[in-house]
């Protein structure tokens, strides 16, 4: 049949994407074809197709440079948008941008994850006025993405540029994964700065993958390849329900790391000395079963998906390698989007403590540590789930607040012998107390002096004292901690509690 | 390479010598800072070359403390 001839030229056009020589560069580039990408993303390729023959009539733009539909992924359905780099650079055209609406519409109405596969050079110009203003322009994926954030959760595998107002799609995404070499985010281009503004840039420098998941904390997880960004999503997807009405899936109870050091060979005693705490999260929960979230951004706090006896968690721990632990405006700024993803997810957080405070100086105070630090502070406050604080060691200050203390309504709040809860440390408040008596004492005097009111002040926070004024719920033998978190994030399962009744608060951001 | 100060602090020791090797992830220097020790690791392996520190010293965040070749 002759329109049959025409309906199989059409699909095959489309399906064949943009020019052979722009899939040329992408080998060139180490990057897969937009369908490459898709098949390899889901079970069993991509299921149901919309607006595939989108702008079919204009032979240049095969589905208008953006793949939209559902497929699944760990056998859950999810809802995809993929730009194609080799038309026209995956720019936007109006029938794009409706396409990803569309696509985000349906996302809403299931209520199923929502996954962007970003690779583009951004908005075409000669379309602006169909793609870039209106109801449904550009703007209207953006809208949509906030309604949708904590509804579904949102995740964006940046593969390429994506510029200007694009920029805005990992932003509002809940976690970015990006290429190294090939991923990029920017307002204006380094072309742009140096013409606008005077400033001679590398788009590594000013916008590449690196530098996000390092410095801005824009993007969340940094990859070689685009195979390696793939697994991470279909790894990190597996810890979420479909949507904030479900609970986190459950899987097979695994048993943890075997491994030669008990976690009371491993936490020193010296209290100002480092450890690291991976180590310690090895011992609590299933063995290999930790997906970190934003490890090169504020490496003195970690934040990460696990799962403890076959349920997800979210770990919340300070890392006193880096930084002394201390709590930074970065690091109170990934804690606060960490907190708020688990929360909107139904998935039970822990809080592993071991800091010394906020940091403190001209510096930290400039760049809005109160404001950073109170962001914290409320997010982990309003988190509803079943939330376990352990003071695995030192919980001075306002660290203590942050790191979901007794009064922030924690389930419960555990201690291990070696905790010491504290406005600050010995050595800093015995300075603080004594400064006037300390002046006056010979140097002989000041060192018994000291030495004895530092002992003084250890009794008076001794975490038995804290246990018997029941400020602490108990405390733990270290090597039986991972039982006692098992069932007591068993028994805290059914935890349904409405924070507060009002339209929504006023925080810092 | 240069290995950096992670936070404003004092240098409270070295832990390692001029000319010795050391692997990455290894503590080159041990800053002291909000009553904590800092490790400070280097980034990379290679031969320390040169502090450019001394004990005692205050170091801001990003203060170049030694550089490795």
């Amino acid at each position: 049949m002759a329109y049959m001839n025409v309906f199989h030229e059409h699909v095959e056009k489309i399906e064949q994407g943009g020019k052979e020589k722009y899939h040329q560069k992408n080998i060139e580039k180490g990057k897969l074809f937009v369908r490459e990408r898709l098949q390899r993303l889901f079970d069993d390729n991509i299921e149901i197709e919309d607006a595939f023959f989108a702008n079919c009539l204009n032979g240049d733009l095969p589905a208008d440079g953006v793949v939209t539909g559902i497929g699944k992924i760990n056998g859950q359905s999810v809802c995809v948008m993929a730009n194609d780099s080799t038309v026209k650079a995956g720019s936007w055209g109006k029938r794009t941008v409706e396409k990803i609406v569309r696509i985000q519409e349906t996302a809403m109405k299931l209520e199923i994850p929502m996954i962007y596969l970003v690779d583009s050079a951004g908005a075409r110009i000669t379309d602006q006025v169909e793609m870039f203003p209106g109801r449904r322009g550009a703007g209207r994926i953006f809208h949509n993405q906030i309604k949708l954030s904590g509804r579904v959760p949102q995740v964006c595998l940046l593969f390429g540029p994506s510029a200007a107002g694009g920029a805005y799609i990992p932003a509002f995404c809940d976690i970015v994964i990006m290429v190294d070499g090939n991923a990029s985010m920017y307002l204006g281009s380094p072309r742009m700065a140096e013409k606008v503004i005077g400033e001679k840039v590398s788009l590594e420098e000013m916008g590449g993958a690196r530098m996000h998941c390092s410095v801005s904390g824009v993007g969340d997880v940094l990859v070689k390849t685009e195979e390696e960004a793939i697994a991470y999503t279909q790894a990190y997807l597996s810890y979420f329900p479909a949507n904030f009405r479900q609970k986190p899936p459950v899987r097979e109870a695994k048993t943890v790391k075997q491994l030669k050091k008990s976690i009371t060979d491993l936490i020193p005693e010296n209290q100002n000395a480092a450890f690291n705490m991976y180590d310690l999260m090895d011992r609590l929960i299933d063995e290999d079963s930790f997906c970190e979230i934003k490890k090169k951004f504020a490496p003195e706090l970690i934040t990460g998906l696990a799962r403890i006896n076959g349920r997800s968690i979210g770990i919340i721990a300070n890392q006193p390698r880096m930084k002394g632990g201390v709590l930074f405006p970065d690091s109170a700024d990934k804690a606060a989007k960490f907190i708020q993803l688990c929360d909107a997810f139904n998935i039970p957080l822990l809080f592993l403590v071991d800091v010394p405070g906020f940091m403190i100086g001209t510096k930290v105070e400039r760049a809005g540590i109160i404001r950073h630090g109170a962001k914290m502070l409320a997010t982990m406050s309003e988190a509803t789930v079943p939330k376990i604080s352990v003071i695995v060691r030192k919980a001075y200050g306002a660290g203590l607040y942050a790191m979901a203390g007794p009064a922030f309504e924690p389930d419960c709040c555990l201690a291990l012998p070696t905790a010491q809860i504290a406005v600050m440390g010995p050595e800093a408040a015995v300075n603080a107390v004594y400064a006037n008596k300390i002046q006056e004492l010979s140097e002989k005097e000041r060192v018994t002096f000291i030495k004895e009111k530092q002992e003084e002040y250890k009794e008076d926070i001794d975490i038995y004292r804290l246990a018997s004024e029941m400020v602490v719920d108990a405390i733990i033998d270290p090597e039986k901690l991972r039982d006692e978190l098992i069932s007591r994030y068993e028994l805290y399962d059914s935890k349904h509690v409405t924070f507060t009744e009002r339209k929504h608060g006023v925080y810092p951001v | 390479m240069e290995i950096k100060a992670t936070m404003a602090g004092s240098v409270w020791k070295k832990t390692v010598e001029p000319g010795e090797a050391v692997e990455e992830g290894q503590d080159v220097v041990i800053l002291e800072s909000m009553k904590m020790e800092i490790p400070i690791v280097a980034e990379s392996s290679g031969i320390v070359k040169e502090f450019r520190v001394n004990e005692g010293d205050f170091v801001n965040e990003g203060d170049t403390i030694a550089i490795i070749e």
